[in-house]
């Protein structure tokens, strides 16, 4: 039978090496060869679009990479599906937009943030997703 | 109570009912707007809803544990807590970080960072305050006549939980990165070191109420906690599935987190069999309740459920959807809220003096809650899988949908009424049984 002293063993043991192995899978992903996160392509535009996303706390309701709340759209692939004429008028009308009575705050966003924040979803539009940028993208729809 | 330094973890339990009031507050303001009803859209957004929805849910839990360490660690370590005066200040300040944050939201106030809005500079004042927490704690523990594996694993699950609290700080330009280390904090938290907690309070509340060996208890308290970090850690990759990081995740991630629910399965196991098991039948049944109900019902909502939606080729089309927070509302509610309000059961009367053990709203309280959070984990679901089909594979527009399952919101609303009535039942509970008094000093030898 399995002694106090094993199952501790078990315990400090298994933490460390899957806590190794956990850190070393991180570095080997973030490694320039494996790296799919789309990262040469940010430019200050998108970091300012990214500061925008924060700070107004988009996620609160909107997914991003499927990440977010569930109250209003993903917005991985919106410019391929909206166009960015759309979605600038969305972030820039001073009244509140209800897409079938669903309201968005209004947030009355200025020309320059709107395109920041344009550039900050077109940067996330080409990020590798592992194939879920095929199941949110409406480009997808023949293929199912 | 053996130790007068234990009453302060009754204002902790506390502000930890009032929090959770208010929580729920905010959830039904929520589950009224996904049902169309957003009459507070100019004053409480869904963002702010949410924001304060899911701070106070770690803010309430948080402070139920830092109660539960005060409570356990005197009587564990045999001595009176270093300075009671440093714990209520410790209060206090966390009352009041907590507080500011969920003001701030309705302000514009934030990060907007999925589960760690609090703005920066609070961030600091968090971590101060934990420091200060984990100094009273630790010190007490090292002075005391006795180190018990319960008191050691409930501290590191602390301690590890203060030091994860920091890869959420890292600043980066790239979304991707911004995500990945964001899970550090909330899934290591959530299914690793949380997990130590809510074992060393479950193994703490087993040793108490069963009256099986401590030897025992501790022993296979490891084994659980050692399948916790040994599926948990690598486990993180299912939320590394679809974010823009490399494959290898979906393998890593698939095969660890499939694991994960044998830990709680482990812990389901261990509770009921040290109850079946223990000789001493404590009187006070409703922390028993709390406490079996907590291993078995996290089992479910974290474990089952959550298996139900990690494996890749499911996660492909459920990721981003209302199944998460299907799983994620059985989860919390199974593994921590009931953990918390098991210590709160098991601890009040003995701080107050009053041995309320099974009264009827006590009971009532009980049943109501967890019917009622199992419906409304139903309804969730049922809109979660409606919403995956019709948009996921129909490929149908987003509001169109949600439209489509607005019905099911009404369902959870009733639901999460009956939940409502349940904790307000415990509540009522909670305050009758008055004020910890050092009256109700156990001077007896156990």
């Amino acid at each position: 039978m399995l002694s106090k002293k094993q199952a501790r063993a078990f315990f400090l043991g298994g933490t460390v090496v899957t806590f190794l192995i956990f850190i070393g899978l991180t570095i080997y992903s973030f490694s320039k060869a494996q790296d799919q996160s789309n990262d040469e392509n940010i430019t200050e535009a998108v970091v300012r679009g990214k500061h925008l996303w924060e700070e107004n706390n988009c996620m609160g309701c909107h997914t991003l990479l499927g990440e977010g709340a569930y109250y209003a759209p993903e917005l991985t692939k919106v410019i391929e599906r909206r166009g960015p004429g759309y979605i600038k008028a969305v972030l820039m009308t001073p009244v509140s937009w209800e897409p079938n009575g669903r309201k968005m705050v209004a947030y009355g966003f200025s020309k320059e943030e709107a395109e920041d924040l344009i550039a900050f979803f077109e940067w996330i539009g080409g990020i590798d997703l592992n194939g879920f940028d095929r199941v949110v993208s409406p480009l997808s729809k023949d293929e199912n | 109570m053996k130790y007068k330094s234990q009453k302060v973890a009754y204002w902790f339990f506390a502000l930890s009912m009032l929090l959770f009031g208010l929580q729920i507050v905010y959830g039904f303001i929520m589950g009224f707007a996904h049902a169309g009803m957003d009459g507070l859209h100019d004053v409480i957004p869904f963002n702010t809803a949410r924001a304060v929805h899911t701070n106070l849910l770690v803010v309430w839990l948080l402070s139920g544990f830092m109660g539960a360490a005060y409570y356990i660690i005197p009587e564990e370590a045999q001595r009176e807590l270093v300075s009671v005066k440093l714990a209520y200040v410790q209060l206090i300040s966390l009352a009041l970080v907590g507080v500011t944050a969920i003001v701030g939201y309705h302000f514009n106030y934030w990060e907007g960072r999925k589960f760690l809005e609090i703005p920066r500079p609070l961030d600091y004042l968090v971590v101060a305050n934990v420091l200060l927490f984990l100094g009273l704690i630790l010190v007490t523990l090292f002075k005391g006549k006795r180190r018990t594996t319960t008191a050691l694993v409930l501290s590191m699950g602390l301690l590890f939980a203060a030091l994860l609290y920091l890869p959420g700080m890292l600043p980066f330009d790239s979304q991707v990165k911004d995500s990945f280390f964001r899970w550090w904090v909330v899934h290591l938290w959530v299914e690793g070191v949380w997990e130590l907690i809510m074992g060393g309070i479950l193994s703490f509340l087993l040793i108490k109420l069963t009256g099986v060996d401590r030897e025992v208890i501790e022993k296979w308290l490891y084994v659980i906690v050692g399948l916790t970090f040994l599926s948990g850690v690598l486990g993180t990759g299912h939320h590394y599935y679809y974010i823009g990081v490399n494959k290898i995740w979906l393998i890593v991630g698939g095969i660890f987190s499939a694991l994960e629910p044998l830990a709680f399965l482990a812990m389901a196991l261990f509770a009921v069999n040290m109850y079946r098991k223990g000789e001493k039948k404590h009187p006070n049944k409703l922390a028993l309740y709390w406490t079996l109900g907590a291993a078995i019902v996290s089992f479910v909502g974290a474990g089952l459920l959550g298996f139900a939606h990690t494996l890749p080729q499911t996660n492909l089309y459920t990721h981003g959807t209302l199944v998460t927070a299907m799983h994620a509302h059985l989860a919390f509610w199974g593994a921590y809220a009931m953990i918390v309000l098991a210590i709160i059961s098991y601890s009040l009367p003995n701080m107050t003096g009053r041995k309320l053990y099974d009264s009827s709203i006590g009971r009532m309280a009980f049943w109501f809650s967890n019917i009622g959070i199992i419906g409304m984990t139903v309804a969730f679901g049922v809109a979660g899988v409606v919403q995956v089909y019709l948009e996921r594979k129909l490929k149908m527009d987003f509001m169109e949908v949600q439209k489509e399952v607005e019905i099911h919101f009404i369902v959870l609303i009733i639901c999460a009424t009956l939940f409502t009535t349940g904790i307000i039942l415990y509540m009522v509970d909670f305050y009758k049984h008055g004020r910890p008094t050092d009256e109700a000093l156990d001077t007896s030898s156990n």
